[in-house]
């Protein structure tokens, strides 16, 4: 993985830096001791790390503003930083870069119940969100499975999904306002607790922008009154094939089940070992439906389920029959990361999106590629939306061995591409998919999207080296090449 | 001399823009024009039509997905889906009737999904399904620099680069020309009822309504028209209701609305005196509250829409209503205020901003005479940092301000 060249001056210059930025930030909000950086050097995603340059923790969003101008001025790169969960690389550290960690905007602000809105600093977790709004039956319904640590800023900055997205929808779809402070140090409000705010969605190109448009720091969210019920049914198949036709004639009968996720065989023995679900061994191909709502409608659909699963060959169907069991069902699912910690010493997530109906020859791809790279593999799918998650497992103290994973990963992604789909469904590109990006964006359509960038951050100071794999200057992206004021096609209809 | 081309090739519409480019001419990009009195009225010497991309070109009902020309009509679109029992979920608003706009043309005042899509649109369901910007996956389009560019794709789950789907929606044209694109779809509901509650005020029917919205019984639309407004429907058992109606819809498998609404009548039994519409008339009563058929017939009135946090709305409503003869009517539960004005010169803008500016909002003026919207800021102006960040990103698309320039803001 190739990084943009660090500046020498900027690392030279790195205890004046620190000296500069502490009279911002004050007291203990500056971290230029190793050992201490040490802690940030990467994110979820392990393969790769690097010490950061300085860690800087503002307290409010002056001081964001006043960091933020200050790097500005001395053209110095800046990373922003949640929980550090990101998957692929989104928040790993520069040498000549500071990390902006927004760990201590951990409050949340407003709890507005009859707007239902709820607005929070961006350091608060997901989970916490829900945490503060479930006295009254209220949640917030983007679900990522790190959503106790995850933080709601870097949701906003990966557009996080969950399981329940099929139904409740993304982070973009879940997100009123923020306020964010741009590269300049201006504070800059978009959105509000109203539905629509009107001008240039830039609340939306924000949402999932990795870090690359501005520093998030404050978010408003919508929230929900949560389902009376849910239940769930556990589904085995005796192929893929099988467990795709359920889920395609289960929306075919406009059932939209609030989560709906698919484990192949490899995925269920691991998870099963890890946690003792109850998951059958003998099955190909295992779905999760959950049906949740009023009472008499999950009743009424978990009815239809069951008689499409039965009429697409399912070869065990169990429905929950407690809250209790229900859990259980999910803990398997929930655990499908770890587990595979148990039987590999790493291992890689991959995170393309499919077509739903190509998935059988995907599928069959992966297992052509897992016997041509000799490594394992698993797969989880939500498989709703057709979001595929493919555990690909090595041993990084195996030579050669993270490469082969990364080029098996890679092939993966390629495939997805090809069937018409896409390199990354909710974990972002980051520094992982970025060499990937041509496969599925010509050049122009690469360098419209930078020349949005620009309009943010003209020097590319916001998480470099993130995303698109070619940094064009702005200026250069900025010239119009129209030579001729002669039509090519003079005879372009007219009416 | 002005041109009109109605290219039928994104390599055409490259050319076009191309020319105005080198030319420095102006170009309105249009399909149907049901909404081209939307926005700032601005003098643009050449038409682009994308009237030639309007054939459905992909739609699976089982992904969820369809994909279609700019231009394809949205009764269109409407009627391939509904085949598959499916629908736009987000309720597009029919705006050409309110708008005056000559539909007979297109066969209908729905317009073209491309220009639903540049208007943001979204009806009442916008609660809980989103608007038009939440449903867009992917497009095609050649921007200002007359260069043919993609983004997104065709599947629900995407969060490949920068979600250029998001900046198009609702971006009236100005940024770039879009030929095709691809929006998700979603199953109709099975039943369909409406809850009435006669005779609240409007204090009284938004708080039903935030009731009935937090509660766990899933709510599909929440609207509140007082009296004056409900002599206006053309749906028989609203317009004799004799009082302000608060509605809220019910949709999904019918066992499920049948308890459903049970349960909401009894949670709002101590607002008035409750009823309940039939499918039939609840399908007609949503789809007038969409279009803002109320407001249709008094072609001489300004039309404001305000989208606001919902506590506020009867208050911001109030201010603006204060001293005139004008009329309004509630969506989303409260935060969607449709409001019909006496024309003025100045449309009072000056006094929606202002009650805009202390609630929390938007506005934008949405039917007004040529004169007016030329003179007056239709969408709602923006603090300077946000507006030199507009600009910048108008820069990236279309530098040389050929696409629709002026429409949003001037200068952009
Ligand atoms: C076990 C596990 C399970 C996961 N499951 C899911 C899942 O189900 N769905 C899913 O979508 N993701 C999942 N993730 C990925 C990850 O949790 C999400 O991407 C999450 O949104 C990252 O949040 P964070 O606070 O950790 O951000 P970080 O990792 O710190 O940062 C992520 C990106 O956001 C930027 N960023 C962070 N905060 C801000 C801010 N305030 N302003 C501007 N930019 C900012 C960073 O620069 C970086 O580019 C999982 C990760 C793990 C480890």
């Amino acid at each position: 993985m190739r990084m943009p060249e660090p500046d020498t001056d900027v690392i030279a210059g790195r205890v004046r830096i620190a000296k500069d930025l502490s009279a911002i930030v004050s007291g203990d909000g500056v971290i230029a001791d190793e050992d201490e950086l040490r802690v940030y050097e990467s994110d979820g995603l392990t393969a790769y790390q690097q010490i950061p340059l300085i860690v800087v923790l503002p307290a409010n969003t002056a001081q964001v503003s006043g960091v933020l101008r200050y790097c500005h001025e001395n053209g110095i790169k800046v990373v922003p930083r949640g929980a550090g969960t990101s998957l692929s690389g989104g928040a790993l550290p520069l040498a000549d870069g500071i990390i902006l960690g927004l760990g201590k905007f951990n409050r949340v602000l407003e709890v507005d119940f009859d707007n239902r809105c709820a607005v929070v600093q961006p350091g608060v977790t997901n989970l916490a969100i829900t945490g503060a709004v479930s006295h009254r039956g209220f949640y917030y319904a983007p679900d990522p499975s790190s959503q106790i640590a995850c933080t709601i800023g870097g949701n906003v900055a990966e557009n996080a999904g969950g399981v329940h997205c099929l139904k409740y929808g993304l982070t973009t779809n879940n997100v009123l306002g923020v306020e964010m402070v741009l590269i300049n140090g201006e504070v800059v409000r978009l959105g509000g607790k109203q539905l629509d705010s009107g001008g240039y969605d830039l609340l939306g190109v924000l949402t999932g922008s990795e870090g690359l448009l501005g520093v998030i720091t404050e978010v408003t969210v919508r929230i929900l009154r949560a389902p009376a019920t849910a239940r769930a049914l556990l589904i085995g198949f005796q192929s893929a094939s099988a467990a795709g036709q359920c889920v395609a004639d289960v929306i075919g009968a406009g059932i939209i089940p609030g989560g709906m996720e698919m484990m192949d065989k490899p995925a269920i023995h691991a998870a099963e070992n890890f946690v003792h679900a109850g998951y059958p061994l003998d099955v190909e191909a295992l779905l999760i439906v959950e049906l949740d709502g009023p009472e008499a409608e999950v009743t009424h659909l978990i009815e239809s389920v069951e008689d499409i699963a039965r009429k697409v060959g399912a070869v065990h169907l169990r429905v929950s029959q407690s809250e209790e069991e229900r859990q259980t069902f999910w803990a398997g699912r929930k655990a499908a990361f770890g587990a595979m910690g148990r039987i590999s010493p790493d291992y890689l997530c991959m995170d393309g999106t499919i077509p739903r109906h190509r998935m059988p020859e995907v599928l069959n791809g992966i297992a052509e590629m897992s016997e041509r790279f000799g490594l394992r593999c698993a797969n989880v799918f939500h498989a709703g939306d057709g979001n595929l998650h493919p555990l690909i497992l090595y041993d990084a103290n195996t030579p050669g061995e993270l490469e082969k994973a990364e080029e098996f990963g890679g092939d993966i992604l390629r495939l997805c591409v090809k069937v018409g789909g896409v390199l990354t469904g909710e974990h972002g590109v980051g520094v992982e998919k970025r060499d990937l990006m041509g496969e599925m964006f010509s050049e122009d359509d690469m360098k419209q999207q930078q020349r949005l960038k620009c309009a943010f951050d003209a020097d590319g100071l916001l998480n470099p080296g993130k995303v698109y794999p070619t940094l064009h200057r702005c200026a250069e992206l900025g010239r119009m090449h129209v030579h001729h004021g002669q039509l090519k096609f003079p005879d372009i209809p007219r009416f | 001399m002005s041109e009109s081309f109605r290219p039928n090739t994104l390599e055409q519409v490259a050319e076009a823009v191309t020319w105005a480019v080198a030319g420095k001419h102006s170009l309105q990009i249009a399909a149907s024009g049901t909404k081209s009195t939307l926005g700032r009225d601005v003098e643009i010497a050449n038409q682009l039509n994308l009237g030639a991309f309007r054939n459905i070109s992909l739609y699976e009902p089982e992904e969820l997905v369809i994909s279609a020309g700019a231009a394809t009509p949205l009764h269109k679109i409407e009627q391939a889906l509904a085949k598959s029992n499916q629908q736009l979920a987000f309720e597009p608003a029919h705006l050409g009737r309110l708008l005056g706009a000559p539909t007979k043309r297109f066969g209908s005042d729905g317009g073209t999904l491309g220009g639903v899509i540049a208007c943001n649109l979204a009806g009442p369901r916008r609660i809980r399904s989103g608007a038009a910007r939440d449903h867009l996956l992917g497009f095609h389009a050649v921007s200002g620099r007359s260069e043919p560019f993609k983004s997104g794709g065709r599947v629900i789950k995407n969060v490949t680069g920068f979600d250029l789907s998001k900046l198009i929606t609702g971006s009236f044209g100005t940024l770039a020309v879009m030929t095709e694109v691809s929006v998700r779809v979603l199953p109709t509901p099975e039943e369909t009822r409406t809850v009435l509650v006669l005779g609240c005020r409007d204090e009284d029917g938004v708080r039903a309504l935030t009731q009935a919205l937090q509660s766990p019984y899933e709510v599909s639309g929440a609207a509140h028209l007082p009296s004056d407004v409900v002599v206006l429907s053309k749906i028989s058992p609203i317009a004799t209701a004799g009082g302000a109606v608060t509605a809220i819809r019910i949709e999904g498998p019918a066992p499920s609305v049948e308890v459903r609404c049970e349960a909401i009548r009894r949670l709002l039994a101590p607002f008035g005196a409750v009823e309940e519409l039939s499918k039939k008339h609840s399908l007609a009563f949503w789809s007038e509250v969409r279009d803002v058929g109320f407001f249709v017939r008094d072609r001489e009135r300004q039309i404001w829409k305000m989208s606001v946090p919902p506590t506020v709305g009867t208050a911001v409503a109030a201010a603006l209503l204060s001293g005139t003869d004008g009329q309004c009517f509630y969506d989303w539960g409260g935060g969607l205020i449709w409001i019909s004005l006496p024309s003025a010169p100045d449309a009072r803008h000056e006094l929606v901003r202002d009650a805009v500016a202390k609630s929390g909002g938007y506005a934008t003026l949405i039917r007004a005479e040529p004169e007016v919207r030329a003179r007056v800021p239709v969408f709602q102006p923006q603090p300077a940092p946000l507006a030199a960040l507009t600009r910048r990103v108008k820069d990236g698309f279309d530098p040389a301000r050929v696409l629709n320039p002026g429409r949003m803001y001037e200068g952009v």
